[in-house]
């Protein structure tokens, strides 16, 4: 029973790595910064990011691509448009490790904390 | 009462940095020996939940270091680098490199600041640069999994208490 879990739990994880993995390099690109900022408050069709950019519309449906297919950007169809949406919680699983790793830092600093009260203590007692 | 000293974090996305800022109530030729010493820096550095051994350290230009974290289970966690400049009180630049990854190379250049603060204190300031962007993001994936890994091992063995009872 124990391996059963631990197998399903394995299988997750490299899921996970794997689509956090095209998440960060989705974003390692600045036109495509650019675009999730453009779409993060408004849905804008395709035409009207790509007017926005000196680079050819095909190039910026290439990154349009690249970031639906790591589920940064959603497109829905109204009527004959397509309209490009951010999908936040993507988003959110870049910062989850930085807070993680923020929160490691915080815990040696805070043991740091109390060995140097200890050590300005030994220094005053000399 | 002081209000506690914050540990910020800098990590913009699409960069190959991680800054890491942390102020501390003791002047910064105290700070520096924490972080030069042997005996005082694994009371420190090592994670809770983790035993840290220390194989090498020698904290001067030229030097190395190699440290193992020990999880509950007996996992080892090795790191190791070599130290470019040992600069007291000011400063530290090392290399460093997390033995646990599918491949070598992938090495972190981590330059530590010490800056004098007015009343005795001092801001400590982290910058560790990555070979690229998904260097730095995907090896602190990797980081945070060995972190969550230990989480793992608590639960498999919670799982194992439960099933006999």
């Amino acid at each position: 029973m124990n391996a059963y879990i631990y197998i399903c739990k394995r299988s997750l994880t490299y899921l996970n790595k794997q689509m956090r993995r095209d998440v960060f390099q989705a974003i390692a690109d600045p036109t495509r910064r650019e675009i999730i900022n453009m779409v993060a408050f408004n849905s804008l069709n395709l035409n009207a990011i790509a007017d926005n950019f000196k680079v050819s519309r095909p190039a910026i449906s290439q990154h349009i691509k690249i970031l639906t297919e790591c589920g940064l950007i959603n497109i829905k169809k109204q009527g004959r448009e397509r309209y490009c949406e951010a999908s936040l919680q993507q988003l959110n699983e870049v910062s989850k490790w930085i807070e993680r790793y923020r929160q490691l830092w915080e815990e040696k600093f805070d043991r740091l904390d109390g060995l140097l009260d200890k050590m300005k203590n030994n220094a005053a007692k000399e | 009462m002081a209000t506690k000293n914050e540990t910020t974090i800098k990590a913009e996305p699409g960069t190959q940095e991680i800054f890491i800022t942390r102020e501390f109530e003791a002047p910064r030729e105290i700070v520096f020996k924490a972080f030069t010493t042997p005996e005082l820096i694994v009371q420190w550095v090592g994670p809770c939940n983790l035993t840290m051994r220390l194989d090498k350290f020698e904290p001067k230009a030229g030097g190395s270091y190699r440290y193992v974290h020990i999880d509950p289970a007996g996992n080892e966690y090795g790191f190791h680098g070599v130290v470019h400049e040992v600069l007291a009180p000011e400063r530290i630049i090392q290399t460093f490199e997390f033995e646990g990854l599918p491949e070598t190379g992938h090495v972190v250049l981590e330059t530590a600041r010490f800056e004098a603060l007015p009343g005795d204190r001092t801001r400590l300031t982290m910058q560790s640069v990555f070979q690229s962007v998904t260097d730095r993001d995907g090896m602190m994936q990797a980081g945070m999994e060995y972190g969550v890994k230990d989480s793992y091992n608590k639960l498999d063995e919670l799982l194992a208490t439960a099933l006999v009872n």
